[in-house]
């Protein structure tokens, strides 16, 4: 086994590797990362708060920024659903009190929002903190992610509104987390040691033991579930998702040509309902660019469909020219998507 | 000869890419009317033109294609090679209402028509949290730290030139992400195996194992027992990985994937391989790893890969993937040509190791027979299994069953619901049911 100090001591003496079990013994491989380095980059919290940075914000401050930078895709209230599942409600102050989420077992929640699953506050934190908003993430301040954390745990009711969440209190509001007794570790799903060993879980123990039987292994065959009509359809032609020869074919669920009208001709009526067409050519510019060239300018940029949606939803000027579109708020979100999807592929 | 004047090609119509007896007319009018006039003359025992072109054989052999008959392509027309274009149909796909934004949402690799254990490159499926970047390798770096101090002797940095000159190591390894076959908790939800079970993919891994890295940076392992990775895209994915599992050397931090680079999507240049845990551990695009002394509740291990019980609880930090199988051909959302002889075949994994026995029924499960599985079988990889079938044409329920190294046996819906319930989303991992009626469609039904 490795022996910690008497390394360090030699390390120190000689100030060149040993090779106690293989500490630096590569050489030419690898180098001391700096201070500065590791700060830029150690960013993640832990449960226990080891990583925290100092800092705070009040709800009020946290109100301002969550509408200024994640509204527009959570909501103003982090109940949207329209980009991901919503971020707050479902929890009672009941729930507050007992640290178990109640909807999670009667089944009266609609949707498990971030809050009805969350036990350690931490957990937020880093995440806002390492990766929102999504389109700019790391932008925020300590300072900031404080006062962001501050406004949902408001609209949890878990803080008053003139509260100011800091370094110093974030310990308190953890043990008033609606769901923070909501987690169990006692599965067999842990690959390393188990809790009775200072890990977590029950040492690898399954919770299901079906055994291998050959003959006659019940009296009848009891079927659950069989896939709706709805979702042979749903998605697309299967036909044309598998090969076309071999020992099987896909299945026609659609016919080529209600596929291939569903798909083009319903995006085209849909632009054409919406008043797109009156603005944009297929090919070229009419009032705004035509759509081949909104493809060639956004060809290798990932995140170019949900700006784009959001262009389109709430209109704007100056990337094209001067003139503005004007915001397209009466259509469906759903329907935009469509169109920006649509138009971003070949408009085909 | 009833059957050959119906079957030209097998000698036999298929719905598709055989000749209809319109086009063998056609074929039969053409240049081949100096050989069948011949064949004529030669046989002029036969009736009728229609039968005489059948029995004389197929035109695909009687008549050499343009293939034969020409001069093909030089040397490195395509300096990277693609698959041929009749392959057009096998891509990976979305399920659609399944994310609501690309940058966020899931692909699924087409297993219905993938041979063998190792999925192509370009079909492996996709799981990006906050979409995905070509990362240039000459800027990328992997930084080993401590969560103090006291746990690492020295904090090191690592450049993809350092990393690629350390002993390494190549393995095959699948990789199913914890909410494969999650739309399945329930009911039946999609159509075929590529929706049911496609966020599932296997390759051979090379890198350096994370162990070689923890002791190069002189790691007291005594204390750090928990190591987290992290990612260099946007959203710095984050996971904890026990210690245990790095110094059995398992863990490794993989730079190249089936031969080549890693592809961008699927972590490039560098990414952390977990065998048999979730995807969502192998750390794409991985800049960091910590060495530390507790577990880290990430957001992806305390608001999303949680487990959900019927008692309102989640179950925090379940990461194996347990014994699972499916039946990849014939499978949902397939028609099956004819009856007669099938080849049936599928996949089998464990996450706790090597697959022992794979078992098919084609009864829903109420008598079984052991199939063929193909070797060498590999520690905690896709597992190819096969056997023989005559489908005599009318209805049946395919079912298989996984047993692994540790005598753990594939649980039916019936027993996981049991004690999980529905709500579950991730590790579901069932027995699938495929159901065949006689027209020879095959469809997704749950067998209790
Ligand atoms: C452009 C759209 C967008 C913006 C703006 C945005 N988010 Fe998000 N947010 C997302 C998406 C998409 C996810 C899911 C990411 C994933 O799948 O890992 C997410 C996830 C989250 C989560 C995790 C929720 C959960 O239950 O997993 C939190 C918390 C969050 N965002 C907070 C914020 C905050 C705070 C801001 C503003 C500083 C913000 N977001 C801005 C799109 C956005
Ligand atoms: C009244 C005219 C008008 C209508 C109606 C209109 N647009 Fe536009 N659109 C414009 C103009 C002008 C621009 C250029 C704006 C700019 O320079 O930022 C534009 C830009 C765009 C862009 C590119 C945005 C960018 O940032 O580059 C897209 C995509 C787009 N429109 C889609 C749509 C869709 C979809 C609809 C129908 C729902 C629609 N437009 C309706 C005038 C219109």
């Amino acid at each position: 086994m490795f022996r910690f100090s008497k390394t360090i001591l030699v390390f120190a003496l000689f100030s060149a590797s040993t090779a106690a079990f293989a500490f630096d013994k590569y050489q030419g491989v690898g180098r001391p990362a700096t201070p500065a380095e590791v700060k830029a980059w150690d960013i993640d919290v832990r449960p226990d708060f080891k990583g925290l940075p100092k800092g705070s914000g009040s709800v009020e401050r946290g109100n301002e920024v969550f509408e200024e930078k994640c509204a527009s895709c959570h909501g103003s209230f982090g109940e949207s659903n329209e980009v991901f599942t919503p971020l707050a409600g479902g929890t009672t102050k009941d729930d507050i009190k007992t640290g178990n989420v109640k909807g999670l077992s009667s089944g009266e929640l609609p949707q498990r929002t971030t809050f009805t699953k969350v036990a350690t506050i931490s957990t937020v934190f880093d995440y806002i903190q390492r990766a929102m908003p999504w389109t700019a993430p790391k932008s925020l301040k300590a300072d900031e992610v404080y006062a962001i954390l501050a406004y949902l745990l408001n609209l949890q009711e878990i803080v008053p509104a003139d509260f100011t969440l800091s370094d110093k209190n974030i310990a308190d509001v953890q043990k008033l987390l609606p769901n923070r007794n909501g987690m169990t570790t006692d599965h067999g799903m842990w690959p390393g040691a188990p809790a009775k060993k200072g890990g977590i879980g029950n040492g690898g123990k399954p919770d299901t033991a079906n055994k291998v039987c050959m003959k006659n292994c019940k009296p009848e065959v009891q079927i659950g579930s069989t896939l709706p009509d709805y979702a042979r359809t749903a998605h697309g032609e299967l036909r044309d998702q598998n090969r076309s020869f071999g020992p099987v074919r896909g299945t026609q669920t659609l016919g080529p040509e209600a596929a291939k009208k569903a798909a083009d001709a319903g995006t085209l009526d849909l632009a054409t309902k919406s008043g797109c067409m009156a603005c944009h050519g297929m090919k070229s510019k009419i009032v705004g660019p035509g759509y081949s060239e909104v493809v060639a300018r956004y060809k290798d940029q990932t995140d170019a469909e949900s700006r784009l949606i959001a262009k389109v939803k709430a209109g704007g000027q100056g990337v094209w020219g001067s003139i503005p579109m004007p915001p397209n708020g009466h259509l469906k979100d759903e329907d935009i998507t469509t169109l920006v999807k649509w138009i971003l592929s070949g408009s085909k | 000869m009833g059957d050959i004047v119906k079957q030209p090609g097998r000698l036999r119509p298929a719905p598709e890419n055989f000749l209809s007896e319109e086009q063998v007319k056609a074929v039969g009018s053409g240049r081949r009317d100096f050989l069948r006039k011949s064949f004529l003359v030669a046989g002029a025992a036969l009736a009728a033109p229609k039968l005489v072109r059948a029995a004389e054989g197929d035109p695909n052999i009687l008549e050499n294609p343009a293939w034969t008959t020409s001069l093909g392509l030089p040397v490195a027309t395509n300096p990277y090679g693609m698959p041929s274009k009749f392959e057009s149909q096998l891509l990976r796909r979305e399920s659609p209402g399944l994310a609501r934004v690309g940058g966020a949402s899931v692909s699924f690799a087409p297993l219905q028509g993938l041979f063998g254990i190792i999925t192509p490159s370009g079909l492996h499926f996709e799981r990006h949290h906050q979409g995905w970047h070509d990362i240039d390798p000459s800027k990328h770096r992997l930084m080993v730290n401590g969560s103090d101090d006291s746990l690492l002797k020295k904090a090191k940095v690592y450049t993809l030139d350092e990393l690629m000159r350390l002993p390494s190591v190549s393995r095959i390894h699948f990789i199913e992400c914890g909410a494969n076959t999650g739309l399945e908790w329930g009911n039946v939800a999609v159509p075929t195996v590529q929706y049911t079970h496609g966020m599932l993919s296997c390759s051979e891994f090379t890198g350096v194992p994370l162990k070689v890295l923890l002791e190069d940076c002189g790691v007291d392992y005594k204390k750090a027992r928990y190591v987290l990775a992290e990612g260099a895209d946007g959203s710095s994915m984050t996971r904890t990985i026990p210690m245990e599992m790095v110094e059995s050397g398992e863990v490794f931090v993989a730079y190249g994937q089936n031969g080549e680079m890693l592809r961008p999507e699927n972590g490039y240049p560098l990414r952390l391989v977990v065998p048999g845990v979730q995807g969502v551990s192998w750390v794409k695009w991985l800049r960091r790893i910590e060495v530390g002394d507790k577990p880290y509740a990430t957001k992806d291990e305390a608001v999303h890969y949680i487990d959900l019980l019927p008692s309102g609880q989640h179950r925090q930090y379940s990461s194996i993937q347990e014994a699972k199988s499916v039946i990849t051909t014939p499978s949902g959302g397939q028609t099956l040509l004819d009856k007669g002889f099938f080849n049936v075949s599928g996949l089998a994994w464990s996450g706790r190791g090597r697959i022992k026995q794979v078992d098919v029924s084609f009864d829903g499960g109420i008598n079984w027979k052991t199939a063929r599985i193909e070797g060498p079988v590999q520690n905690k990889a896709l597992t190819r299994f096969n056997v023989d079938w005559v489908w005599d044409g009318s209805p049946a329920i395919l079912q298989s069953r996984a047993m692994d190294e540790t005598g753990f046996v594939q649980p039916t819906y019936g027993q996981l619901r049991k004690v999980r319930g529905t709500k579950s989303i991730y590790h579901n991992n069932a027995i699938q049911s495929w159901k065949v009626i006689e027209s020879g469609e095959v469809s997704n039904v749950q067998v209790l």
